[in-house]
């Protein structure tokens, strides 16, 4: 194991965990404030980036494309809402749970009817292309630090809203006290509608600049969803803060674990025996990780003020 | 001198910068009926959440019947024979009033792990379920989905399985709860008509009902315990008065 | 007792046998209707009907939403078919092996995820369940991604008791059903299926009269997860293929709808919801092979205005109509 190779896949864990905070963040916020089981959010992942193939093909430009699929994935999320979502929020969880599931199939088959079964590779600007040098003698692929920097762009922004704006009050009034909120005279349906159009663009935008790199495809949604879904596990539910900080623990053990953990086996196993191991143990690690700290802490790390479990 | 069936020793709990238990220290006696009476957000129904181990106290220890009873969970205690009611009815909405008081007469005849015959032919839980009810005055409505019973009704039934799990004292939450004069007073009756078999520790409003019932009574203001004594000391206290009853 | 409703309830059970009994014809009656593939057909609906009886034990008498019921199928199929890669192919071996290891997993997964309620118990069962779907992808030794074919059916030894036989075989999985059925009837009326049923309409009540929920809710997991292996064991026979999508969530997802679609918390009703979904399934995939885009909205019309499933249908009374 080389520390060189080791700080790439650490980078490539952080690039992981962005992706993946992306997705959380608009997750947590529909779980803690409108207490909404949305399994179709791994659907809104997988829309947003059949968006952006299909607007780099007709603008010849991935950056163009995010910038028009952005706003479209916001009326996606709002018409989603509107039309389907709205009448479950007074449902249990199992009618949420079901409901979305339902929603998932649907999307499923709408992108294999409109895109076809085969994925849509997604050409990266030249100026994306190639590797820019690090300091220890690291190179690393430009895009993939423009994911991370783009990462801490949403994160810091959301983390304004969230504790600046007036819309972000009401955020965390309606997360705490939604009935004091509702009786202060906020618009709560509004609201909903808007933080929903919120978490649709997120995970549009995760989905977006992820498919370069992994190409659009219909499975993409349910892996980084269940991921998505330990994220706020370990973070705690309706926690901005926690998911950050779950999604980075999350991104990096993952990707650490499938590069390293059968050179780590090696050190007390037979090589073949690790080997044959390795890859098995680490796509289990961060369930691992999720089941251990809820051993330890029911309601995740960081569970928000008055939150139930 | 009996020893006391229940002790609190400085208990204390704290909710943010909200004092609602401040250093209590109670003994009550086995047999009688020890009441406690406060204005709202005294820490009464707090104080039986501690006691009946659905809330943990910050300090302080509770024991009962000779047993150090402070980091048991709630049903653990109520397998000792320490029972609470609800102030807010909780009942199995969805299953008929017998099925309610016989499944808490399963409770207390020990584990459930018997998974083939069938509870509802089984006389042991049926035929004391009956009783049960017969005697609060339930017996026609055995069969009646209990979330369909009229509200003074779903009291009764709530009193009714504290008493299945057939407990050594009764930590009774405003039982009187939203009960009209009729209904309060022959609930009054029939609480007292279980004095000296089983102890009861009663919350309530209705303050005939507690002059009637009571042996003895604590006055709690702000978690702390200001007074303790016979009804008739406690009537005549003028910190009671003061702080309380609202005598000038 | 309101007279319609007796009607009505009878009409429900009328339902009940009459699915039992086209299960229990369906080898002579497919062929006499010239479509012999509905034995097998009906043979998967009975498996499932097994899973989602199983479910409906935890979901529906307990309250306990668990999105990770295939986890417990995917095992046991695939303790079926690495028992029999490695040249193990007794039944007598290979069915107990697998209802142990299916028993163990549920152990497992219901001792971390019961410490939790709601939306977090939702969300870790179907992240430990899909935890396995991983495994199986990354296993290579039996086939990664791609399963693992299993030679021949389990032998039992008995020549009367052939699985190569279609029809043994077929009546082998509807004895399992009618055993399932039974052993669930008995459960859900007994001391223990009374707190199980307490549990899921007032958990704090339970507490107050002196139940531990946790070890009741628990041991439900472990005979619901035992039930959900048989299932496996069976599909894993049906098939002779065993591969990671018996592990995948939507499994899980599947399982819920038909106990919701047949009625939860009614003993009869995923039997129905599992033979319903398949066939709806079938003349669906007949119409379009993008059925699935009109499953999916079925799905969330079943929910928005089916909640009580079909046996809730049938029972509903008539002035409620």
């Amino acid at each position: 194991m080389n520390y060189v190779l080791f700080a790439e896949q650490l980078l490539n864990g952080i690039q992981l965990g962005m992706v993946l905070f992306l997705l959380a963040a608009g997750l947590t916020l529909i779980f803690g404030i409108m207490d909404l089981v949305n399994l179709a959010h791994g659907s809104l992942y997988m829309l947003g980036a059949y968006f952006a193939a299909t607007f780099t093909q007709m603008t010849d430009s991935f950056v163009l494309a995010v910038v028009i699929s952005v706003p479209l994935m916001v009326l996606s999320g709002i018409a989603l809402e509107i039309v389907a979502l709205r009448t479950l929020y007074r449902r249990d969880h199992l009618d949420q749970v079901l409901a979305t599931f339902g929603l998932i199939l649907f999307f499923r088959e709408l992108v294999r009817i409109f895109w076809g079964a085969a994925g849509r590779t997604i050409p990266l600007p030249p100026y994306f292309n190639g590797s820019v040098s690090l300091p220890f003698g690291i190179d690393y692929p430009v895009y993939r630090l423009v994911i991370i920097t783009l990462g801490l762009i949403v994160a810091g922004g959301l983390y304004l809203v969230v504790q600046r704006t007036r819309i972000g009050m009401l955020i965390r009034a309606g997360a705490s006290n939604r009935e004091m909120a509702g009786a202060l005279g906020v618009n709560i349906p509004l609201l909903f509608t808007v933080i929903f159009g919120i978490g649709a663009a997120l995970a549009g935008f995760a989905g977006m600049i992820i498919a370069p790199l992994t190409t659009a495809n219909i499975g993409m949604g349910d892996t980084v969803l269940i991921q998505a879904f330990v994220v706020i596990v370990i973070g705690g539910i309706g926690s901005i803060r926690g998911a950050f900080i779950a999604a980075l623990l999350t991104g990096m053990i993952d990707t650490l674990g499938r590069s390293f953990l059968d050179d780590l086996l090696a050190l007390f196993l037979p090589v073949n025996a690790a080997e044959a191991a390795g890859p098995a143990l680490s796509s289990m690690l961060i369930y691992v990780l999720m089941a251990a700290i809820l051993f330890f802490r029911p309601q995740g790390l960081f569970p928000p003020k008055g939150a139930k479990a | 001198m009996p020893e006391p069936i229940l002790v609190t020793e400085s208990l204390h709990k704290n909710f943010a910068a909200l004092i609602a238990t401040d250093s209590l220290s109670l003994e009550i006696m086995p047999g009688g009926i020890h009441a406690i009476i406060g204005p709202n957000g005294a820490g009464k129904t707090t104080l039986i959440n501690q006691l009946s181990g659905m809330m943990k106290p910050d300090s302080g220890r509770i024991r009962f019947a000779g047993q150090d009873v402070t980091d048991l969970a709630a049903p653990a205690r109520v397998r000792l024979g320490l029972v609470r009611s609800f102030q807010i009815t909780s009942i199995l909405r969805d299953f008929s009033v017998l099925d309610n008081v016989a499944l808490a007469i399963q409770a207390g005849q020990g584990h459930s792990f018997r998974f083939w015959a069938k509870a509802a032919l089984d006389p042991t839980l049926r035929e004391p379920a009956r009783a049960l009810l017969e005697g609060l005055d339930l017996g026609a409505r055995n069969d009646v989905r209990s979330g369909e019973l009229a509200h003074g009704e779903q009291r009764q039934l709530e009193i009714a399985m504290a008493l299945a799990t057939n407990p050594k004292m009764l930590l009774l939450d405003e039982p009187m709860a939203g009960m009209g004069p009729e209904e309060s007073a022959r609930m009054t009756e029939y609480l007292a008509g279980l004095k000296g078999r089983i102890t009861m520790l009663l919350i309530e409003h209705d303050m005939d009902a507690v002059f009637a019932l009571a042996d003895r009574i604590t006055v709690l203001v702000y978690g702390r315990a200001i007074a303790t004594g016979t009804p008739d000391a406690i009537r005549a206290d003028g910190e009671v008065r003061r702080a309380y009853l609202g005598d000038a | 007792m309101n007279v319609g409703l007796t009607r009505c309830m009878t009409l429900s059970r009328v339902i009940s046998a009459l699915v039992l009994a086209i299960c229990a014809f369906m080898p002579f009656l497919a062929p006499a209707v010239g479509e012999p593939f509905l034995i097998g057909m009906f043979a998967r609906a009975m498996i499932w009907s097994i899973a989602a009886l199983s479910l409906n034990l935890i979901m529906g008498y307990g309250g306990m939403i668990s999105f990770g019921h295939a986890a417990y199928l995917g095992v046991a199929a695939y303790t079926v078919g690495i028992l029999s890669f490695h040249g193990v192919t007794s039944a007598w071996i290979q069915w107990p092996t697998a209802l142990i290891v299916s028993a163990i997993v549920a152990f497992l997964f219901g001792a971390i995820s019961l410490r939790t309620r709601g939306v977090y118990f939702i969300m870790i069962t179907l992240a430990l369940s899909q935890m396995l779907y991983f495994l199986a992808r990354s296993a290579e030794l039996y086939g990664s991604d791609d399963g693992l074919t299993i030679a021949r059916r389990s032998a039992t030894g008995l020549s009367f008791l052939n699985l190569n036989d279609r029809v043994t075989f077929y009546y082998v999985i509807f004895a399992a059903l009618l055993l399932c059925l039974f052993v669930l009837w008995r459960i859900v009326n007994s001391r223990f299926g009374m707190v199980i049923r307490g549990i899921k309409s007032n958990e704090t009540r339970m507490e107050g009269i002196g139940i531990s929920t946790y070890r009741y809710k628990l041991a439900a997991f472990v005979i619901a997860g035992t039930m959900c292996g048989l299932a496996g064991i069976l599909e894993a026979n049906l098939e002779k293929f065993v591969s990671p999508d018996t592990l995948n969530w939507a499994r899980s997802g599947e399982m819920i709808f038909m106990v919701v679609l047949g009625g939860m918390g009614s003993l009869f009703g995923p039997v129905t919801g599992a033979v319903v979904y398949w066939l709806l399934q079938d003349k669906l995939a007949d119409l379009t092979e993008h059925w699935q885009i009109i499953f999916g909205p079925f799905l969330i019309l079943v929910v928005l205005f089916a909640r009580g499933g079909i046996d809730g249908m049938l029972k509903r009374r008539p002035r409620d109509a």
